[in-house]
């Protein structure tokens, strides 16, 4: 059992879980990701990896509650326990020869963003982070960004942190005003990233994307996880989860990742109901 | 007296219509009655050629006579000589082309029904009795196993018995390999291998799940874990699709990611956390025993019609012949020589139909199969919203490239004797699909039985 040592509310969607897992948190690296279960019915859940701590053999997930199965994850407090917890899986990002990056966080995204920008930090890149989120209510780790980056841009989509706009805007004004970049760095909802990507096509910067397509077993069995990345088939758990974004067909990913939408709505009720049931009772 | 009947006493199966609606068990097994009376059927001829057909060499004419005798117990004990998982051989193994296809009574008439009287005197024995184990004197050698399928188990049977700590890494949550992703519940009961596990785990085999090996730890670092040696038998797990377009469109799976989800995560159960489309028109392009698979648990999730695609004729489909009875049994329908060109999407990107060209068999190829060729013009599509490819599998690379001195051969499998499974690193030997590519669960666990001897040897030898 994987025992739950921290958690934090980021926000009313978002949770964060510091879990014991020392021969995970011994290989660990960033753009990595670990497949968890609950309990002994639960779904295989993919999350990426947002941080580790080899010493204390913890690794830390990050995540929104978008289903049953993660609705559940959320409820597990400090001392509890979670069934399974197996990685680290995926290949690591790869960050040599990079001496300017801006690396980019979409909503929840900002999670797996930053282990990115701490290593690249870490290693002496200038590192420019672009945040975004609905409102501001929604923003997490500005704090830790802040810490790992050069620069930090927090935006908001409806502006109620004082920043109106999208991620992908303030990096086009960046690039206009003359910033240059060996890599940028995007991950978030699949649209995002394909939004940065028309951007930082015409400047030819090297564009790298973490993808979370619908998967089973993480080590390459089931084949769900396909992606098509210039024009062949991947498979996102092994050969990714990173891959060069102007190369990704992300209408297909949307399409993949909506596979099972009615099914989510539907499990979403049924706990919820049970959720209510068990309050009543 | 033996019986001279020319024919198997027949096995009770549950009725093809109500079971192609059901995930239960098809055949329910011999009583003790039926049982004893095909037992009778057996000659005990001297040359035992059924013997020298299983590849784990159970000696079957013995434990045959003591089912003739009434001695259930003593038959299972014989079987557990030298196959650690009767129940699953019983009910999985492919005894026509092996011990049975052997069996002197085949001359004239039907063999002995080798396979139902294992798994009678397994399923009696589970039912009946409790397992006893001798105690062992430890030997104080540790030995590492990367897999839990067929392979793994059997090579962990028997070292335990030889005194060794056996350690299996599982990648799954569960441990079984194949035996619990794979073969479905209607063939293969899921808490039958799991009792087979229990009975590893109560002679002291350690399993540990949630371990890739390759990403988690690699094998040399098994090594500097204090293990002598390591058995590698993770299988032929990934999936080969036909590189035809429309394969990424929603509705088409890997007959794996398919039966995973129905198997392993339960999604054919209503209360499921994991989904599964339910189709109504499903196709699945393949003729071996995981496309038959693939289209009974399609049927039984509720389709009005599946399809099998394959391009060449019956005759060189590589299912058993029971699989494929079953499954016409049922209702499957079979579209012979006939192959899948392009797979049709809606507007939403969603499957709505196949197209197929017909196929004539011309010459022999490599396989010793007649090739088939496509009949130009003979386009045609077919409506369905689930397509599955079951074409086959090829060895997961996770611990080749994990592993650079462990020499592979071009298809990916690990390179390994066939007497020993000795790979070329030092210390480390293979077996099962992750060597042979997809083959049988019989095979492997030979392999893991043959390795098991060699790992013992070699450790003795080397004094490591």
């Amino acid at each position: 059992m994987y025992r739950i040592v921290r958690k934090e509310v980021l926000n009313p969607q978002v949770k964060l879980l510091e879990i014991e897992a020392p021969y995970v948190a011994r290989k660990a690296e960033p753009g990595q990701f670990i497949i968890l279960r609950v309990d002994k019915d639960g779904e295989r859940i993919p999350l990426t990896i947002a941080d580790y701590d080899r010493e204390k053999g913890t690794v830390t997930i990050i995540f929104q509650e978008v289903g049953a199965s993660t609705m559940k994850l959320g409820q597990l407090n400090e001392g509890d326990s979670l069934q399974d917890f197996c990685g680290p899986l995926g290949v690591a990002s790869h960050f040599e020869g990079v001496k300017r990056a801006a690396v980019i966080g979409g909503g929840l995204g900002t999670a797996i963003a930053y282990p990115q920008a701490k290593k690249l930090h870490n290693m002496g890149v200038s590192v420019d982070v672009i945040t975004g989120f609905r409102n501001k209510d929604l923003i997490i780790l500005e704090k830790e960004m802040a810490a790992v980056s050069d620069r930090l841009f927090v935006t908001t989509d409806d502006g109620s942190n004082g920043t109106k706009g999208f991620v992908s805007d303030i990096l086009k004004k960046l690039l206009e005003e003359g910033a240059a970049y060996d890599v940028v760095i995007a991950i978030g909802p699949p649209i995002m990233m394909k939004v940065v990507c028309d951007v930082t096509r015409p400047y030819g910067i090297k564009t790298i994307v973490s993808l979370n397509p619908i998967m089973i077993d993480g080590t390459g069995m089931c084949g769900g996880c396909r992606v098509t990345v210039g024009g062949q088939t991947k498979f996102a758990c092994v050969d990714g989860p990173d891959f060069d974004g102007h190369q990704v067909d992300f209408n297909e990913l949307m399409r993949r990742l909506s596979m099972y939408k009615d099914f989510e709505t539907a499990s979403v009720e049924r706990h919820k109901c049970r959720l209510e049931g068990v309050a009543n009772g | 007296m033996a019986n001279m009947s020319l024919k198997k006493v027949p096995i009770p199966e549950q009725d093809p219509k109500v079971r192609s609606r059901n995930f239960d068990e098809v055949a329910l097994g011999y009583t003790e009655e039926m049982a004893i009376e095909e037992a009778k059927r057996c000659l005990n001829c001297k040359h035992k050629p059924c013997v020298s057909g299983c590849p784990v060499n159970v000696r079957i004419s013995e434990f045959i006579a003591l089912i003739a005798e009434g001695k259930f117990e003593e038959a299972y004990e014989k079987i557990l000589e030298t196959n650690s998982l009767p129940a699953v051989c019983g009910r999985v193994c492919p005894q026509e082309t092996q011990c049975e296809a052997r069996c002197v009574r085949a001359i004239k008439g039907e063999s002995v029904a080798i396979g139902r009287l294992e798994r009678f005197a397994a399923d009696w024995a589970m039912k009946n009795t409790k397992r006893k184990y001798k105690d062992i004197p430890k030997n104080g050698k540790k030995v590492a196993i990367v897999g839990s399928g067929p392979a793994g188990l059997s090579c962990a049977g028997d070292l335990i018995k030889m005194g060794y700590d056996v350690t299996i890494f599982e990648a799954f949550h569960m441990p079984g390999g194949v035996l619990v992703y794979g073969i479905p519940e209607f063939r293969l009961p899921k808490s039958l291998v799991q009792e087979e596990i229990n009975g590893l785990l109560e002679q002291g085999v350690e399993i540990k799940t949630n371990m890739v090996i390759g990403k988690v730890l690699t094998i040399d670092e098994l090594f500097e874990e204090g293990y002598s040696a390591v058995f590698i038998g993770s299988g032929a797990g990934l999936p080969v699709f036909m590189r035809i377009p429309g394969e990424n469109l929603n509705g088409v799976y890997s007959a794996n990611e398919f039966l995973t989800r129905i198997n392993l995560m339960k999604a054919y159960r209503e209360d499921a956390e994991t989904p599964i489309m339910r189709g109504k028109l499903v196709a699945v392009v393949g003729g071996g025993n995981v496309a038959m698979d693939a289209a009974r648990s399609a049927l039984r999730l509720g389709a009005e019609k599946v399809y099998i695609i394959y391009r060449r004729s019956e005759a060189e489909m590589p299912a058993r012949l029971e699989e494929v009875h079953h499954a016409k049994e049922e209702g499957i329908i079979f579209k012979l020589l006939t192959n899948p060109v392009r797979i049709i999407g809606d507007e939403k990107g969603w499957v709505k139909g196949i197209e197929c060209i017909e196929m004539e068999l011309g010459e022999p190829d490599a396989s010793g199969r007649r090739r088939p060729v496509p009949k130009p013009g003979s386009e045609h599509v077919i409506d369905v919203d689930t397509v599955i490819m079951a074409i086959g599998t090829s060895p997961n690379p996770l611990i080749r490239s994990a592993t650079p001195d462990l020499a592979t051969n071009k298809w990916g499998c690990i390179e390994a004797d066939e007497e020993t499974g000795r790979t070329s690193k030092e210390g480390v030997f293979a077996g099962g699909d992750a060597v042979t590519g997809a083959a049988t669960v019989i095979l492997a666990m030979g392999a893991g039985k043959k390795a098991a001897k060699a790992i013992d040897e070699y450790i003795k030898s080397k004094n490591v």
